[in-house]
């Protein structure tokens, strides 16, 4: 028999095992949700997996029965004993089929007519006690019945549990006279092979499988027993090998021998017990995807990578489903029509393609397409009719948090219900399976482009072949997988170790290969090993490479990974420990914690799973800004945005001339002056000291600073106000209290005249108007002295509402600058407020964000912003409202 | 009546309270401890012992049981005493805390004592936080006095410093 037919009945028997129970217990609790949705799940398994080996039977029931459920599920039709009696009808009617299956390998001719109209009824609502009434009434049946079916399915109410047996052989007879109405069915079998009467109802329960007996369920306990007992096994004879090792003649010698062997081939037997590779999971896909293909119009290329990837069964089981799933999904919702294709320039062939390999202790699958991408708008539109979030809090979603939303209970975009899928059983119950096991699903897709899903799954029970290293005097075990190279580094050797700033380096090939000391990360000894013969294991992490300084290299093991006591799992440094062969326990490096501790964050550099994670993080702290640290004078460290900063200079204190009783210095041929932030500063000749060089136009001020710390890229959130002059107030940056300074405070101290001044270098008479409206009153106080240097007369408002009641009290603006995301009133919303109906109609709205993406921009545009700035850029925001009035004034 | 019920209840409940329990015992720096017989797995010898970096200073390290990878906890340094001298090997107790199995590394084991709950009592309240903290209450033995220890909150400590 087919793998996959034999495959399937064995899955699909004990899915309908299952069922019969779970069907029961669910009339129970009619109102058991989890209980639903898992017996939903079973019966589209059941559907799905008929639709692509081509049993339109089996399928047809199913499906019939999949729309009473989801009916259920959705809540439009009450569980009633009915209802489940049907269901159970239904099931009864697929054993009968599969008994006939597994026999002759074809479905038994015949047609189900009659169960399926009834279900299609109860389905539309027309739940009618009797079977005989529904039956007549369907409007819908093509061919009707011949002879509505009588009694055993209507008295509603008693024998459920019971049931099993009686209705199947109803089924089953029922089904012969109806036969001949079959429409395409292989009408010779039919005659020849009438279904023959269920033996079941003969042998008792004998209708079981003879297939299931095939294979056995072994608890998974019972196997990490054998596991347990057979590494003991190992140990023992690896110990008696070494004792022999040590005597030149023994009469063990060939016994020994034998037990070494039989041990051997023993342990790789148990370890099969456990492991598989993944392509046994996907054995099934090429067909699933070819009759897919068939069924959609599609052309459809499936390629699959890394099928040899081992995996723990039990991991595998449980992705087994979600797999199919999302295959099934990438090829039915991901790829479009060959002609559609075609005209967006892309081979007529989609593409799927599965990939699987090992990295850093996980396994990692892909799942990828080449299709049209997940439509946002699409999303959008479903999230707001299931009323998952509101039109404002989409608003403020980025594309990535939309697109999550996919993995949401109940969720389909596909706009029409397919036998294929769409019924929203896909992704929530894919991440539930997956996150079960302790993996992650990410999502990464762009419209247009296609979609890939990147599952990472923890390596806990895999085998994998470890480099044994030593450091420090101790151990340890680092996945081969990751490590490229060894390079041998001493002092008189070709290749030696480097130090910039006390920062080790090796120059391989040309290239400098950051290092890091695992003696120094692990707190090992005393870290003085600079004379020392060193090896350095090149490791690589997505994309990032990167050496490990060790200081000896053993040779490579294949090691069983063993998660780490309970109590040491927060040291990131270990993905888990392991058994040598010599007995003693040895930790397992996680080089992708190795690599986010030496600094570089792995996910940072390659485009998977992490990424997406963090472009969430980013949209999520939109108010990230850099900001460029310094100390002077007294207290904490001071910090101000590096935006408003033009340059950084080290001046010489020699130059330092006074002008006016101010400290000024030539700088560009102009004459720059000086202000130090500590008052107490005086000018000391001899030294050189840095300045924070803020220009506009071609003036320019120096802020005297003691010593520039560093430029961070950190959420600014002023939390203690000041009545301090020149400070803003203080914001934790970087994990320290720092204070913000008002940079607009200096600027005055520089030029008494600046804010006059400036304006004189308008050709207009007037002040051009602002209003500002911005939630934060950090960006209120950053962008009004900003905007108040620059010329203009600045109104800062904190909301919408605020600024439509001055719109109302007769406020006249040449331009309005409004956030986005704002609490209450959004910008979109306000704008629309502006355009729809107010005096401001014409008025230029810029809009100020973080997200500054062209989608944005068109929402924007579409809300009745005339420009869209991303926030922080300030130069970008000067110049958009030089133009902007520029060009409505040209309008006027 | 009904109420009476219980009231005999819990009278007949309290003499039963009063029967043997087993403790394995064992001493660190002369003081004697016990761990209920029925979660002690192991006594060990000296064992090889690997460090594991990085961990709490009171994990000692791990090491193979059997196939198993057990986690040594040093008992001493969990009850802030000074560590063991280098030239005393010590003995382990393996206890099985929530599947795991954890080697707890004490000075020595001794014999298995059946106690009677009469000489129990709670741990005086002017008792070192730290003891009090790991241990349920004490035995009045007729030379000294010993210590029950309380395994998972012995063992608790790293829990809420990973936390």
């Amino acid at each position: 028999m087919d793998d996959l037919l034999s495959e399937f009945l064995t899955e699909t028997n004990e899915n309908i095992a299952v069922l019969d129970v779970e069907l029961v217990r669910l009339e129970q609790n009619p109102n058991d949700p989890s209980l639903l949705s898992n017996i939903f799940r079973l019966v589209h398994t059941i559907k799905g997996t008929c639709g692509f080996l081509g049993l339109p039977r089996l399928e047809a029931v199913a499906h019939a029965s999949e729309n009473v459920l989801g009916r259920f599920r959705d809540g439009e039709l009450n569980v009633s004993p009915y209802a489940v009696t049907l269901i159970l009808e239904s099931l009864d009617a697929i054993k009968s089929i599969l008994l006939v299956l597994e026999k002759t390998e074809a479905e038994p001719a015949g047609n189900d007519e009659d169960l399926i109209n009834r279900l299609n009824a109860l389905a539309e609502g027309r739940e009618a006690p009797a079977a005989a009434a529904p039956v007549a009434a369907a409007p819908p049946p093509p061919p009707p019945a011949p002879e509505p079916v009588p009694e055993p399915v209507a008295p509603p109410p008693a024998p459920v549990v019971a049931a099993p047996s009686v209705p199947a052989a109803t089924t089953t007879r029922e089904v012969a006279p109806v036969a001949e109405a079959a429409p395409p069915a292989p009408a010779p079998a039919a005659t020849q092979a009438p279904p023959p009467p269920p033996p079941a109802a003969g042998g008792g329960d004998g209708g079981e499988s003879s297939l299931a007996n095939q294979t056995i369920r072994v608890n998974v306990d019972l196997l990490e027993n054998l596991m347990t007992m057979v590494s003991e096994l190992v140990l023992t004879r690896n110990q008696l090998l070494q004792i022999l090792r040590s005597q030149k003649e023994s009469e063990f010698a060939v016994p020994l021998q034998r037990l070494n062997h039989v041990t051997s081939e023993l342990q790789e037997g148990v370890m099969k017990t456990r492991m598989q590779p993944i392509g046994n999971a996907w054995a099934k896909l090429p067909r699933l995807v070819r009759d897919l293909a068939h069924e959609l119009h599609k052309k459809i290329d499936l390629q699959m990578l890394g099928a040899e990837t081992e995996l723990d069964r039990q991991v595998l089981e449980l992705i087994k489903d979600p797999l199919t799933h999302m295959v099934r999904n990438s090829a039915d919702h991901g790829l479009e029509l060959p002609a559609e294709r075609v005209a967006k320039g892309k081979s007529e062939t989609g593409r799927v393609t599965l990939n699987a390999f090992h990295e850093g202790g996980h396994i990692i699958i892909e799942i990828s397409d080449d299709g049209k991408g997940l439509a946002i708008e699409a999303i959008k539109r479903k999230i707001l009719q299931n009323g998952l979030a509101t039109e404002a809090e989409l608003a403020s979603m980025s594309d990535q948090q939309i697109q999550q939303f996919i993995f949401k209970a109940g969720f389909s975009t596909a706009a029409k219900v397919t036998s294929v899928s769409g019924r929203g059983v896909g992704m929530d119950v894919v991440k539930t399976n997956i996150e079960k096991i302790g993996g992650t699903i990410e999502l990464k897709s762009v419209e247009g482009r296609g979609t890939t899903f990147t599952i990472k799954i923890p390596l806990t029970l895999a085998i994998v072949s470890a480099l044994v290293v030593e450091c420090g005097g101790e151990r340890f075990a680092i996945p081969q997988i990751s490590v490229i190279e060894l390079v041998r580094a001493a002092n008189d050797s070709e290749h030696k170790i480097e130090r910039i700033n006390g920062t080790p380096v090796l120059r391989l090939r040309n290239r400098l290969l950051p290092l890091v000391s695992l003696e120094r990360l692990l707190k090992l000894g005393d870290g003085d090993q600079d004379n020392r013969e060193t090896f350095i294991v090149v490791a690589q992490v997505g994309n990032y490479t990167f050496g490990i300084i060790v200081d000896r290299v053993f040779d490579t093991e294949e090691i069983v990974v063993k998660p780490v006591a309970p109590i040491l799992r927060h040291i990131e440094l270990f993905s888990g420990n392991t058994i040598l062969g010599d007995g003693s326990v040895i930790m397992i490096l996680d080089p992708n914690g190795i690599a986010s501790f030496s600094g570089e964050i792995a996910g940072g550099v390659h485009d998977t799973a992490a990424a997406a994670a963090e472009e969430k993080q980013a949209a999520r702290k939109d108010d990230r800004m850099a900001l460029l640290l310094f100390r002077a004078g007294d207290g904490a460290p001071k910090a101000v945005p590096l935006s408003l900063v033009a340059r950084l200079e080290d001046i010489d204190l020699n130059q330092v001339e006074a002008s006016n009783g101010q400290p000024v210095v030539q700088y560009r041929g102009k004459l720059m002056p000086l202000v130090p932030i500590d008052p107490s500063w005086q000018v000391q000749r001899d030294k050189r000291q840095p300045v924070l060089v803020f220009a506009d136009g071609d003036r320019s001020m120096g802020l005297v600073v003691d010593e520039i710390i560093d430029i961070v890229e950190d959420r600014l959130q002023v939390e203690l106000g000041t009545e301090r002059a020149g400070f803003m107030g203080s914001a934790i940056i970087a994990d320290k209290a720092t204070d913000v300074i008002d940079a607009g405070f200096y600027l005055t101290q520089a030029f008494r005249d600046w804010f006059g001044n400036a304006t004189d270098r308008f050709e207009d008479e007037r002040l051009h108007k602002v209003l500002l409206v911005d939630d934060s009153p950090f960006f209120r106080n950053l962008l009004t002295p900003l905007l108040t240097v620059s010329g203009y007369d600045v109104t800062a408002v904190q909301s919408a509402d605020e600024a439509l009641g001055l719109c109302e009290s007769g406020e006249d603006f040449d331009v309005i600058v409004s956030d986005i995301e704002m609490p209450g009133m959004s910008g979109l919303e306000f704008a629309q407020a502006v355009r729809g109906n107010s005096r401001w109609q014409n008025v230029p709205l810029v809009a100020l964000s973080s997200h500054a993406t062209p989608r944005d921009l068109d929402r924007g545009r579409q809300a009745g912003f005339t420009d869209y700035v991303a926030k922080f850029d300030r130069d970008a925001l000067l110049f958009t409202l030089q133009q902007t009035i520029s060009e409505t004034k040209g309008a006027a | 009546m009904s109420t009476n019920l219980p009231a005999k209840r819990t009278a007949s409940t309290e003499v039963a309270v009063v029967k043997n329990e087993d403790f394995v015992t064992m001493t660190i720096a002369d003081q004697v401890f016990g761990i209920p017989v029925l979660q002690v797995q192991d006594v060990l010898g000296p064992q090889r012992i690997t460090r594991i970096p990085l961990a709490p200073p009171e994990v000692a390290g791990s090491l193979n049981l059997r196939g198993r990878i057990v986690t040594a906890i040093d008992v001493r340094l969990r009850l802030g005493l000074p560590p063991r001298a280098a030239d005393k090997p010590g003995m382990s107790i393996v206890v099985d805390h929530k599947g795991e199995l954890y080697s707890l590394m004490v000075d020595s084991v001794g014999e298995v004592l059946s106690l009677t709950s009469d000489d129990f009592e709670r741990q005086p309240s002017t008792m070192d936080a730290r003891w009090r903290e790991v241990s349920t209450g004490i035995y009045r033995l007729r030379e000294n006095l010993l210590v029950v220890l309380d395994v998972s909150r012995l063992l608790n400590f790293a829990n809420t410093e990973a936390a």
